[in-house]
């Protein structure tokens, strides 16, 4: 390679590493910004301010869905497995929600630690799988947990 | 290598190679991505939380995949015009980018038909789905800038830089769903691990991906060769193609 094209080679190559250098150490001064949401771990610790419009995120814990048979009032707590926060949300629940499924909630956290939700949203995973083998897995996973064996979530 | 590296810098070689595989290309581009449309929609099984609304990924992971790489390959390109002053790379950077616009349009666009039922909302602004906004208004600005400036030589300089800063932008859509929290979920296919989805499902959408790989690759020949007719039309084999009746 002749001297001036490596010239202009080592040129690009700073350019880049630059570039690349600003841009990494800007979105990680800014990480709690372009996080989507707080976990509830997060919120466990004090890190998520009280009542400011936040979003939280994690799984719905399995078997603590509470329906108000009057209104459309839900209760729920979400959990990342290390902690959980109980959500209250009046209105219409997306499709995907479920008891063990991923959901991002927006709204404040009230002064008893409670968070009052004003939007739900449904968080899908990254599996997929066909009707029947979802239904295989989940006999042969209850099959297991009557032998005595807890099964474990893997990720939400 | 380098005489290759040479001949490939020849636009009227390149327009010749071009002219013989521009049919093999869509052919075989039209048939994968027929073959795995067809398949993902029609014949691959449902899923069992989302049902047939998942079918989307047939056309969201084919458009997504494509709008990213052909970026990567605009910004090697980038790099053979600062480096080498390449006349063929700089074609290659503006007969794609509108082809990389459209993609990344429908990208966001299946993507926010699939959001609205599964997720409950068409657009939220968390990492992934605004930095893949960024790499559309990086293709918008790519276009922009080279119409804007009249002068051939500048205008391949100044978007070769564009494209090159703009290349930051591709990572960080690829990891934004691992470094932070995001609505999007993570992806399914990783280079180290199986695919968590069964084969009746990857196997469709890999087809997809590679057609429209290939008509991507027709779709390129085919707008290189016509920038390649407009800027030399002034030699003699451009005016003998012409005059032949052959192009």
């Amino acid at each position: 390679m002749n001297p001036i094209r490596k010239k202009r080679l080592t040129i690009v190559l700073f350019l880049l590493v630059g570039i690349g250098v600003a841009v990494g150490l800007t979105t990680y001064a800014l990480r709690q910004n372009i996080n989507l949401f707080y976990d509830p771990s997060q919120i466990a610790a004090g890190e998520a301010p009280v009542d400011v419009r936040i979003r939280a995120g994690g799984m719905v814990e399995e078997g603590s869905v509470v329906r108000d048979p009057e209104s459309l009032k839900v209760v729920f707590r979400v959990t990342d497995f290390n902690a959980s926060v109980p959500v209250e949300y009046v209105g219409i629940l997306p499709d995907l929600f479920a008891e063990g499924q991923g959901v991002v909630a927006m709204g404040k956290i009230n002064g008893r630690g409670r968070f009052v939700a004003d939007q739900v949203l449904a968080k899908h995973d990254e599996n997929y799988m066909p009707p029947e083998v979802a239904d295989a897995l989940e006999k042969a996973s209850k099959g297991q947990n009557k032998a005595g064996e807890t099964a474990q979530p893997e990720s939400y | 290598m380098w005489q290759f590296f040479h001949k490939l810098g020849s636009p009227k070689w390149f327009y010749g190679i071009a002219t013989r595989l521009m049919p093999w290309l869509l052919v075989a581009g039209v048939l994968l991505l027929l073959a795995g449309i067809v398949w993902g929609l029609a014949f691959a099984p449902k899923d069992y939380l989302q049902g047939n609304s998942y079918r989307i990924i047939f056309i969201h992971v084919p458009t997504a995949f494509l709008a990213q790489s052909v970026y990567i390959m605009m910004a090697v390109a980038a790099v053979v015009t600062l480096v080498w002053r390449m006349k063929l790379a700089d074609v290659f950077v503006k007969a794609v980018a509108p082809v990389g616009l459209v993609l990344t349009f429908l990208a966001l666009f299946t993507g926010a038909v699939w959001g609205k039922p599964t997720w409950g909302t068409w657009w939220i602004w968390d990492a992934r789905l605004t930095s893949m906004l960024i790499l559309l208004f990086l293709y918008g600005g790519v276009i922009a800038l080279d119409r804007a400036i009249n002068d051939e030589k500048s205008a391949a300089r100044a978007v070769a830089v564009l494209v090159l800063v703009g290349v930051v932008n591709i990572p960080i859509i690829k990891y934004s769903v691992e470094w932070w929290n995001t609505l999007h979920q993570p992806a399914t296919f990783k280079l180290t691990e199986k695919p968590s989805m069964p084969a009746e499902m990857w196997v469709p959408l890999l087809l997809a991906v590679l057609g429209l790989y290939l008509i991507f690759g027709w779709l390129a020949c085919l707008r290189m060769q016509t920038e390649i007719l407009v800027r030399e039309q002034r030699t003699r084999w451009v005016k003998d193609l012409v005059m032949a009746g052959r192009f």
